[in-house]
Order: structure tokens, then C-alpha cells, then sequence
């Protein structure tokens, strides 16, 4: 039923390499069939997932890619629930890219949502085979056999056997087909709160190695010079100087620009800096900010591919008692994850090995086999552990950029960013341009929304703009695409990013104008059509105690669908008679089906809120010359540790299925904090970042 | 190149290297301590926060000129004899890594303030804490744990 059925026994010996590499040292993978001695196996292993020991230890392999959002525990954690396995026993293997395993690519909130069902049956198929095997040891048929906490009890006569005990008698077995699913009821591993994160000690003693951390004998170390505009490159260039420098080894030219590879970083940084380069800039160097802007609003005045047409919004808009307009514009942003991009390469003898910080071993594995022509099976791509992504690390342009080099030099090479080179040349979430219409009629209920979305080429905007969360009868949205060179790429909630903020916005600017309270506008408008979206609302509006914030306070919502999740968001903020805004209070709650790691998703949703802010308060990456205007912390501000509120996060219990968390929180945050500042202040923000809010006094 | 002897986790160390070269490259590509890290390498961030004689110091603008004759402790010596330091048991207790990149900067920065401050409070911790980033949203568990490592909890 699983992969190891199918897996040969080359891919086999490359997956016990490859899963050897990571967590845990002595791990075993030796699905049964490939037992040399079948009498005395080392380890049960009756799935590519799981692998118990004698001594009872039980290895589960973790096969997606660790970047904060602690699936390292949680999917674990699925497995070790069916398996009934002894929590203190289990060890985490990372794996390493091998087909086996299935897509491993990481992101869209999906790790949880795609693999909890598989997951599940492959923990359960190793303890129906557990119990078989204790079954057959003390002749007793299975129905007297149980399963707890990594052994095998009998029901009669109180017997133990301990899992490690049935390595051998378990190994013999077929694996089933079908097995049954432990009752939700019964979970002692899902859901709660005493599984200690399986990476923790790591994390605080300095032993966790990231991509950057890694090293290997004879490894060089590279910088490369790019061009600091927008599809330009390399002209004149000399490699003189920079050779020059005490430790340069190679001065090479690969894609991306002159890469400078040296015997560790600073004499790589010393070479780069030494570096004789004149630069094509190209078309591109006469973008702006500005420019874009213009081309955005000139778009906007012409009709775009519809996206949803019901009803009839013209004339709804006609008849409507009022009528409102406004023009929404986001920035460019940058995922500036706390660890530069960088990978390592070692192209040699028709093998190529990569050592990736990544989301997408699959793509990674494609890059280096186009790159290098070699078939697959001599490509290895190992994942490493991720210094934050935010969906940055999606993208295999540090990928391409190591193996380029690697196949240039001798040697294994690690290719790294500065600050400045990673906010400069990412994947940014796209600069958009939103219209908005709406209409209300005598009742004070919205029967109209239009609205048109404006951005860059090859980006993901729409998403949420046409599904609004609202139950209005003539509903409008059509879209535009720009051409321009500036990446554009999925950022942490991806389109939710623009949509949330616009949505969540505009349908609170039409509550003011109704004269109706923005939390049960939105609550007539959406109970109907979205009970679970209503509920967290309810919840967060209940937790933030609406409707009473004290004097010289305001309170602002927000709820939004994203990635199969319910998120709402509740702020209360103060502004100032100078602008200055402060957030006193946030209360962020999510309805994501099942909850199997409870921590976890709070850790995501304070983390999710933590980046909403940052974007609301201060995020923007714009262009002047054709290249990105911010080139570290001090002009591409994250939020500091003294602007950040403390979150309240409230989970709702469901016994759905489980669906997405690292993305749902962002979209409700940051409109929960303008609408509270409108609240408060009667300034609307419909142009971010916030900056200092403008009010009339 | 330059003759550079320093005490590094308790250890007695000497590097033939650039005066120039910021102790953060030194201690991660000479010494292949990689708890320290990079991030903005301009004193931004506070990722690659060490102790010098007992003091928070931005390794990444510290050369390794500067540093003769000192005593450094890095994530990888805070711990004593494999107990925890009480910040990083703390920090497991509050569980409050995310990604955990920015961590041994945070936890050096604390470390360093409970030393000179053993009660602090909010504002103290507000203070001290501010010019470490976080990306992934740990703040908030950030100051429960040193709360919780002062004892004050």
C-alpha cells in the first residue's frame, strides 16, 4: 500500500543514505523484503516511514521541508498516533528528496492538509502488524491484543510486549491492505499540548546546522556580483583585482552575474568588493515606483478579464441609496527571511550533490539535472534545515546559482547572499492596484461590489477577490495584468496577501457608510453563506469584548478564507494627536479543521500576525533606477521586539478535517489594524505601508 | 595577516588571520563554531551576538583585530558540562523557536541581561531585547522566557 512496495532496491540503498544524513545517527530503513538475514532483522520497517528498533526506538521519517512551522513535530506526531508509539521514543528523521516519499515541496499551508490521511495509514498498518506479531508470540487471536504507548498489551491477562520486542516475529508479516484508523475520540497524540518540539535542544544550544552552517572538506565559499538592475548584466569585467585578494581562488561568470570563489566568506566578500565589473543595465533602468503606479492607474480605466459577473452591478450601483469608490495600492515586499539564500554544490565523476536550504527538493532536483544534463538517479538533492522562507525559498534561483558555479570549479561550493544581494534580487510579493465600488440600499444592506484588480505579469493576485465571504447580489471583479521586470513570487498567504487587505477593507468602509457597526454588517452579510468563517469572527469579537473599547480607543475586524482555513482577527489601537498609533491589544483566531499540534499553530498564527504587522507598519520594497531602493534592516524595517503586541490566539475546535495554518492569520491581521485605527481616527488607510496615519487634528 | 590569540568557550585559541576580518567569519569559517550567525552583517539584526568578557557584542562588526587577549563565549558554550543554561531551558520550556535562526542571537542578548539585570522588567526587557530581529513572531514567547529564567514566574 505504500511506497516501499514499489521501490527497487537502488532506490532503496540511495533513500537509506539519504535519510542516514539526517536527524538521528544509526537509523535503519529496511522495509522487510530487503532483509538480508530475515531471521534476525535490526528494525521493523514495514513503510518508508517508520522504522522500529529493538530497544523499542522508533525512527518516523519527516519527509517535508522545516522552515519555523514545526512539522518537524507535527507530522510526526500523525504517525506516532496510529502507530500508538511511545512519544519519548520517537525519533525524527529529515529526510532527504527521493520520489518514494511523494510530492515534498512545501508551502500553500499544505503539509499537514495533504498527508494526514497517508500518514495516519501508514502508522496504523505498522501497528496492526504489531499486533499480529504479539498475537502469533503468545497464540492468542488478535482481538485480545491492544495497543498502548508503544507496546502490545494483552486484554486478558495483562501481558506486555513492547514493540522492540516484535521486531523480529513483525518483520515476517504481509502488510495489510486495509486497516482500521484509530477514533478521534481516542487520540492521545493529536491535539495535544505535552509533545515537546523534536528539534528544541537543538535550536537553543547552537548544534542546528541551516544551509549556511554547512561545510564539507575542501568546500570553497562564493559570493557573486549581480547587476543591480532588473535584467541587466555583466559588460567589461577583469578578474585581476579580485584574484588578487588574498584566499580568491576562481573568478567565474554564471548566470546570475561574476561569481568570486574563495578559501572562506571574507575573502570571498574582499574579492567581490575588488571586483572590476561594468554593468548592461538595459531597458530596465528607467523603472520607478512611480512609473509602475502610473501604469497601474492608467490600466484601471479601461474593462479587464472578468473574474465574476452576477447580477447586475451597474445598475445596482444606480439604484443604490449611496454609492462609494475607492483606490486601494500595495507595495513590492521581500520575504527577507533571517537566512540569506544561499546553497551548496559539488558537481563531479557525472554525480551532482546539492545541499539546499529549500521548500522544493522536487524543483531543486529538476534545476540541477537541466543544469548538469546528468540523469536523475545522479542527482542528490539534500534538504537542510531553513532560516525562514515565507515562500522565498519556493524559488531554485540559489540553487541554479550553486550548481552554475559547482560546475565551473573543482570543488564543492557554497554560494551565499549578503543582505543587501538577498533584499535586492528576490522573488517579491507583487505591487497591486485595486477599484473598488460598492452600493447600499435603504435597509443598510451592501447590494453591490466591484471591483478591478490591477498588477504585474506572472503574479498571483486573484486569489480571494471573485470568492468574497459575502452574500451580496450583484458582485462585479475583473483583473488586468502589467508587464514588468521586476520577480514577482509567492509570499505568505500569496494572494491573500492583497485580497484580505482589500476585501476585509472596503466591505468596512461600506458598513460606515451604512451607518451600521462593521462586525455585524459583515455578520448579516456572512452567516448565512459561511457559518465557520462567522463563528471565529464571533469569537474574536467576543475575546476583544467589541463594541466596548475604552475611551481613546478603537476596535477593528477582519475575517478572511484562505488555504481551506477560517481566520478573524480583532484589534484595539490608539492614535496620537502627532499620528502616532499604538496597538494595545490583538486577538487572532483560526477554525483550521482537526488541530494536531495545538502549539504549533499558535506559534504559526503569532507568527503570522507578526508579519501582517510588519508589512502594515512598515513594509515596502520600492524601485528608483530600475533596482530596489532598500538595501538592509534600517530601510527594510521588520517589526522590534517593543512593537510587538502580545497576540491572543484562540483555536476552535473542530473535528473537520485538518486544513492550512501557517498562512490563514496574515490575510484578517492587517486590515483588523487600519479598520481599528479608522475606528479611532476616521483615517482610512487604503495605501500601505501605514507610516504615520494622517489625521485631520 | 596577523597572529591573533583569544579564549573562545573556555578554550585557548590563535589565528594567523586578517586584522580586518569580523570575529563572526572568523568563529563560523576558522573555528567552525556555526551557532553565531549572519543576517544583516552590519550590527541590524543581532544575530550573531557573542559574549566578550560577559558582554552582548555584535560579532559581525568586531574584527578580529579587537579581540586579542579576550574572552568570548558563544551559543555553543553557554551550556555547562551538557546542563542547559537557564535562558536555553527556559527557551525549550516556552517553546519558542520557530525557524530558530535568530535564536542564539536572542538567547546571548538575554543571557547578557539577566546577568547584569537578574529581575528585569518589561521595559528592561523591551530595552535590551529590541535590536534582535525575529522574522518568525517569537517575541511575545521571547519575554515569557526570560521572565520564566528570572524566576519571576
Amino acid at each position: 500500500m505504500h511506497g516501499h512496495a514499489t521501490l527497487s532496491r537502488k532506490e532503496f540503498l540511495n533513500l537509506s543514505a539519504t535519510v542516514g544524513a539526517g536527524l538521528v545517527i544509526g537509523f535503519h530503513l529496511l522495509p522487510k523484503q530487503l532483509m538480508g538475514k530475515a531471521d534476525a532483522p535490526s528494525a521493523f520497517g514495514p513503510n518508508v516511514w517508520i522504522s522500529i528498533n529493538r530497544d523499542g526506538t522508533t525512527s518516523i521519517v519527516m519527509h517535508r521541508c522545516e522552515m519555523g512551522q514545526k512539522i518537524v513535530t507535527t507530522l510526526p506526531m500523525i504517525v506516532a498516533e496510529e502507530l500508538d508509539a511511545d512519544w519519548s521514543l520517537v525519533k525524527v528523521v529529515r529526510a532527504n528528496y527521493n520520489p518514494a516519499y511523494g510530492p515534498q515541496n512545501t508551502g500553500g499551508s499544505a503539509s499537514i492538509r495533504t498527508t494526514y490521511d497517508k500518514l495516519r495509514k501508514a502508522g496504523a498498518a505498522a501497528r496492526e502488524m504489531l499486533i499480529t506479531a504479539a498475537a502469533q508470540t503468545w497464540n492468542v487471536p488478535r482481538s485480545q491484543c491492544r495497543t498502548e504507548n508503544g507496546r502490545v498489551v494483552h486484554r486478558g491477562n495483562g501481558k506486555i510486549l513492547s514493540y522492540g520486542d516484535l521486531v523480529a516475529v513483525a518483520s515476517k508479516l504481509d502488510i495489510p491492505e486495509e486497516v482500521p484508523l484509530n477514533k478521534p475520540a481516542d487520540f492521545s497524540i493529536i491535539g495535544t499540548d505535552h509533545m515537546r518540539s523534536k528539534d528544541g535542544r537543538i535550536k537553543v544550544n547552537g548544534d542546528i546546522h541551516y544551509g549556511l552552517d554547512f561545510t564539507m572538506e575542501g568546500m570553497l565559499t562564493s559570493v557573486i556580483a549581480r547587476c543591480p538592475v532588473f535584467g541587466g548584466k555583466p559588460g567589461r569585467w577583469d578578474q585581476k583585482a579580485a584574484l588578487a585578494v588574498s584566499g580568491v581562488r576562481h573568478v567565474v561568470q554564471v548566470s546570475a552575474g561574476i561569481a568570486v570563489v574563495a578559501d572562506d566568506t571574507w575573502s570571498a566578500l574582499q574579492g567581490r568588493k575588488a571586483l572590476d565589473v561594468e554593468w548592461d543595465q538595459g531597458p530596465g533602468a528607467a523603472l520607478s515606483s512611480e512609473k509602475i503606479s502610473k501604469l497601474f492607474h492608467e490600466k484601471a480605466n479601461s474593462k479587464g478579464e472578468v473574474l465574476r459577473d452576477d447580477g447586475d452591478v451597474s445598475g445596482a450601483l444606480k439604484d443604490a441609496r449611496r454609492s462609494i469608490e475607492a483606490v486601494y495600492e500595495l507595495p513590492y515586499l521581500d520575504h527577507a527571511p533571517m537566512e540569506p539564500m544561499n546553497c551548496t554544490a559539488r558537481v563531479h565523476d557525472g554525480l551532482c550533490e546539492v545541499w539546499a536550504p529549500t521548500q522544493t527538493p522536487g524543483n531543486a532536483h529538476e534545476v540541477a539535472q537541466e543544469l548538469t544534463g546528468l540523469p536523475g538517479d545522479k542527482v542528490k538533492i539534500n534538504i537542510l534545515y531553513i532560516g525562514g522562507a515565507f515562500g522565498r525559498r519556493l524559488r531554485t534561483d540559489f540553487v541554479r546559482d550553486a550548481v552554475e558555479v559547482a560546475m565551473k570549479v573543482p570543488v564543492p561550493v557554497k554560494v551565499m547572499r549578503t543582505r543587501d544581494e538577498d533584499l535586492q534580487h528576490g522573488f517579491y510579493r507583487p505591487a497591486s492596484y485595486h477599484v473598488l465600488r460598492g452600493g447600499i440600499n435603504r435597509k443598510k444592506a451592501a447590494v453591490a461590489w466591484s471591483h478591478r484588480l490591477v498588477y504585474p505579469d506572472g503574479a498571483w493576485v486573484t486569489g480571494g477577490a471573485a470568492d468574497i465571504n459575502y452574500a451580496i447580489p450583484n458582485v462585479y471583479v475583473d483583473h488586468h495584468t502589467v508587464d514588468i521586470p521586476v520577480p514577482v513570487g509567492a509570499f505568505r498567504s500569496v494572494a491573500h496577501t492583497a485580497t484580505g487587505f482589500v476585501n476585509e477593507s472596503f466591505i468596512d468602509e461600506l458598513a460606515h457608510a451604512a451607518g451600521a457597526d462593521p462586525y455585524q454588517f459583515r455578520r448579516e452579510l456572512m452567516k448565512s453563506i459561511n457559518p465557520r468563517l462567522t463563528a471565529v469572527m464571533d469569537a474574536v469579537a467576543k475575546q476583544i469584548g467589541w463594541g466596548q473599547a475604552r475611551k481613546g480607543r478603537g476596535h477593528g475586524i477582519a475575517a478572511h478564507y484562505s488555504f481551506h482555513s477560517y481566520a478573524a482577527t480583532a484589534a484595539e489601537v490608539s492614535v496620537d494627536k502627532s499620528g502616532r498609533y499604538t496597538i494595545h491589544r490583538l486577538v487572532a483566531g483560526i477554525d483550521c479543521g482537526r488541530i494536531i499540534n495545538p502549539d504549533g499553530v499558535r506559534a504559526q498564527m503569532e507568527g503570522a500576525v507578526t508579519l501582517a504587522l510588519t508589512k502594515a507598519i512598515n513594509g515596502a520594497i520600492t524601485i528608483r533606477n530600475g533596482r530596489v531602493t532598500q538595501s538592509n534592516f534600517h530601510n527594510y524595517k521588520l517589526l522590534r521586539f517593543d512593537e510587538m503586541p502580545e497576540v491572543e490566539v484562540l483555536l476552535i475546535p473542530s473535528d473537520e478535517a485538518p486544513t492550512g495554518v501557517g498562512e490563514p492569520g496574515v490575510p484578517p491581521t492587517t486590515p483588523a489594524l487600519t479598520n481599528a485605527i479608522f475606528a479611532v481616527s476616521g483615517v482610512r488607510i487604503r495605501r500601505l505601508p501605514i507610516g504615520q496615519v494622517a489625521t485631520e487634528g | 595577516m596577523s597572529r591573533v590569540d583569544f579564549t573562545i568557550n573556555k578554550e585557548q585559541r590563535r589565528l594567523d588571520v586578517d586584522p580586518e576580518m569580523p570575529l563572526l567569519w572568523a568563529i563560523r569559517d576558522h573555528l567552525g563554531l556555526t551557532g553565531t550567525k549572519y543576517s544583516c552583517g552590519i550590527s541590524l539584526c543581532g544575530a550573531c551576538t557573542v559574549h566578550i568578557d560577559g558582554r552582548a557584542v555584535k560579532s559581525c562588526v568586531t574584527d578580529m583585530g579587537a579581540v586579542r587577549g579576550r574572552s568570548i563565549t558563544t551559543i555553543e558554550g553557554l551550556a555547562q558540562n551538557g546542563i542547559l543554561h537557564k535562558v536555553q531551558q527556559a527557551w525549550l520550556d516556552e517553546e519558542v523557536a520557530q525557524c530558530g535562526y535568530c535564536q542564539p542571537g536572542q538567547i546571548m542578548t538575554a543571557a547578557a541581561l539577566l546577568a547584569a539585570n537578574p529581575r528585569p522588567s518589561d521595559s528592561d526587557i523591551d530595552k535590551a531585547m529590541d535590536g534582535v530581529l525575529c522574522r518568525c513572531g517569537t517575541y511575545q514567547r521571547i519575554r515569557k522566557a526570560i521572565h520564566l529564567a528570572a524566576g519571576a514566574v
